[in-house]
């Protein structure tokens, strides 16, 4: 008997939980809109954010490589649409002047592709020589790479001017799809929508095709290769699994991740400098997808957005509480932010290192199927 | 010559460099030999020393005005080293003992944690702002052959010298030495000679630390200047000199960090004519990161180092 979704309940309990969720995503900006625009903010950096975290988890999570450069992605994709997209290129080059004599203004659809395809690069590249480096070294490597990135941005600016250095680069272009230009509100089915609002849809919608990405790669031959890197190196290669070419991967498909949202960031921001691309960022995605649960897609959204939103919580309770209690300010948002960052990673770390919610344990059982009886501990070694 | 009293005059600013890389690198050099650990926070421990000793410089001066330049230099330093040991104790026990066992991404999470810690806790306590560190030595020039030096460097070189001989002599004719020694080779069977291993461990970090603190004081006077995110960039280059000597071994850091000293005076005093102006001094720092990489991707077991099989 054919009936919605099918007789089985499991997979009609699924849809029901699929539609919540799309009701959810379409409905929270017009709500957040409500409460005012620092909240639809929130929202569009959480889907950003949820973006960067899927992409580092690739190569954390999955393929149990640590990169504490992350950020250098970012930067890559954030500068790239910068450069494509603003009049930094057409100011101080003469001959790209008369190239483009109504300025350079990459439409995103071929930005973003090249965002993605220049971190991409940047991915491999970094992860060229690191291939035999493991943990610490790895960590530590990938970190310096960051900060090589971070120096070189900063820096550009003499005797070619190509990034600007630390005053950056301003006045990029915001997206634009048709007729629609995203700084500028829309009327959608009749709805006003606000320009925040209209990133907020694009930028989820970017993320669910991430999350689809990232669901299909786990699952695929080169997911379960990374997994099996992550575990045990020497018996993949055992197995015939090209480690060299499949961490690559990791690293470039990672990077691609970080390439997307940068160059989103860009132009959602209009302006962008080296600033926001410190070894700090870094460490926040890397937070969110610890504090999540390493390697499982669920618990890095999940700690992509808890990490996103609770900073602004925090903005709006700490912040009056305290002034309310100590007559005024002691502690500023901003660092006591960063205070519960460390503490929060300390903690995790003692007490739930595998994240909030981890993947389920290999040999788990599901729930209903009969478990054998538990082995008696063994005696301690 | 011009070219000969510059190439002297970097090659000392390079041993002053040097001598404070090496001090911060023994402290992980000698965490990392005993629990196979990157102490990430280490370079927060010498911010917390700088500050320390700021502070304690500033309320001995307003205590009594009377006191000379090097007693306050002294105070600081008297005041840095137990901040900076009980900080390092406190850290080893709560967050790096009950992760000993942990695989290994778990007690490198929690460094980094900690470190975010260590500098949002000096942030609340000292402030966003840089802090002017002041001028407690002379700073009239000494000329030592075609180079010009303070006695603020002088001091740098000579007493890092003494510690490091100290050290020396400590790990090698000591009981805590032989001990320390005995645990970094095989902690098991240094228990099973009576030797306590979280003592032993809890050693290691206090050394580290006032090997740290003494650093972060001394760094403070060169560049007159201490904030909340000072550690980070020396604790790096540190880490870079302690791999360049190869990491866990002694003498290696001390070597590692007078190269790297060296090599980042050198080049920042020379990259100038090298690139034809390409690149100005200002990339100093990216020297230790190339350093890094280009030694951890030729030889990672470092100058001194003994090459280490690949284990999964």
């Amino acid at each position: 008997m054919a009936s919605f979704g099918g007789t089985d309940p499991h997979r009609r309990a699924a849809l029901a939980a699929t539609a919540l969720i799309a009701v959810v995503l379409l409905v929270l900006p017009l709500a957040a809109g409500w409460l005012g625009p620092a909240w639809v903010r929130t929202l569009a950096f959480a889907a950003l954010y949820v973006m960067l975290a899927l992409g580092l988890n690739i190569v954390v999570g999955f393929a149990g490589l640590l990169d504490l450069g992350y950020i250098a992605f970012y930067a890559v994709g954030a500068y790239t649409f910068a450069l494509l997209a603003s009049p930094h290129l057409t100011d101080n080059f003469p001959s790209i002047a008369r190239t483009f004599p109504d300025g350079l203004h990459v439409p995103i659809w071929a930005a973003i592709p090249l965002g993605a395809a220049i971190a991409a690069a940047f991915g491999v590249l970094l992860g060229a020589p690191v291939l035999k480096l493991r943990g610490d070294y790895l960590a530590i490597v990938t970190l310096g790479f960051g900060e090589i990135i971070r120096i070189f941005l900063n820096n550009l600016n003499a005797p070619i001017n190509l990034t600007n250095g630390p005053q950056g680069i301003t006045l990029i272009d915001p997206v634009r799809i048709g007729p629609l230009r995203f700084d500028h509100g829309a009327s959608v089915f009749g709805l006003a929508l606000s320009s925040l609002q209209l990133y907020y849809y694009l930028f989820t919608a970017l993320a669910l095709l991430c999350i689809l990405v990232c669901v299909r790669l786990q699952d695929s031959r080169l997911g379960r290769a990374w997994m099996a890197i992550r575990e045990d190196e020497i018996a993949a290669k055992a197995m015939g699994i090209n480690v060299r070419n499949v961490k690559l991967l990791a690293f470039g498909l990672g990077a691609t991740f970080g390439g997307v949202s940068g160059s989103m960031f860009a132009a959602f921001q209009g302006f962008v400098s080296p600033e926001s691309f410190s070894l700090m960022e870094s460490v926040i995605v890397l937070s969110m997808i610890v504090l999540g649960g390493l390697g499982h897609i669920p618990g890095v959204i999940l700690g992509a957005v808890m990490l996103s939103v609770f900073p602004e919580l925090l903005r709006h309770t700490v912040g009056p509480m305290q002034t309310q209690l100590f007559g005024r300010i002691l502690i500023d948002t901003e660092v006591l932010r960063m205070l519960l960052y460390g503490v929060a990673l300390v903690l995790i770390m003692l007490y739930r290192p595998k994240g909030l919610w981890p993947a389920p344990q290999h040999g788990v059982a599901p729930r209903g199927v009969a478990q054998p009886p538990p082995m008696p501990p063994a005696a301690a070694a | 010559m011009g070219s000969w009293d510059t190439f002297v005059q970097q090659v000392f600013n390079g041993l002053v460099l040097g001598s404070l890389y090496a001090l911060i690198a023994l402290g992980y050099t000698m965490v990392y030999g005993i629990v196979n650990l990157i102490n990430f926070a280490h370079g927060d421990v010498l911010m917390v020393g700088a500050l320390t000793a700021l502070s304690a410089v500033a309320l001995a001066h307003g205590l009594a005005p009377g006191i000379p330049g090097w007693g306050l230099m002294l105070i600081g330093m008297l005041a840095a080293v137990p901040v900076c040991v009980l900080i390092s104790l406190l850290m080893e026990r709560v967050a790096y003992r009950p992760l000993r066992n942990a695989p290994r991404l778990a007690p490198l999470i929690t460094a980094i944690g900690v470190s975010i810690l260590l500098q949002t806790l000096a942030m609340i306590i000292w402030g966003r702002n840089h802090r002017t560190f002041p001028q407690l030595l002379s700073s009239d020039p000494i000329a030592i052959g075609p180079a010009t030096v303070t006695v603020t460097k002088l001091l740098v070189v000579a007493l890092s010298a003494i510690i490091m001989v100290a050290l020396l002599l400590l790990v090698q004719r000591t009981r805590l030495g032989r001990a320390m020694r005995a645990t970094a080779e095989n902690p098991r069977v240094a228990a099973l000679m009576g030797v306590n291993p979280n003592a032993v461990i809890a050693a290691t970090f206090a050394i580290g630390a006032a090997l740290a603190a003494v650093a972060g004081v001394m760094y403070a006077s060169l560049y007159s200047v201490a904030h909340f995110y000072m550690g980070f960039i020396p604790g790096l280059k540190a880490f870079t000199a302690a791999v360049l000597g190869g990491i866990g071994n002694i003498p290696g850091a001390m070597l590692g960090g007078i190269l790297l000293g060296l090599i980042e005076a050198l080049g920042a005093g020379y990259i100038d004519q090298f690139s034809d102006g390409l690149f100005g001094s200002n990339y100093q720092d990216v020297f230790a990161f190339i350093v890094l990489c280009a030694v951890l991707i030729l030889r990672p077991s470092g100058l001194l180092g003994e090459r280490v099989a690949d284990r999964a």
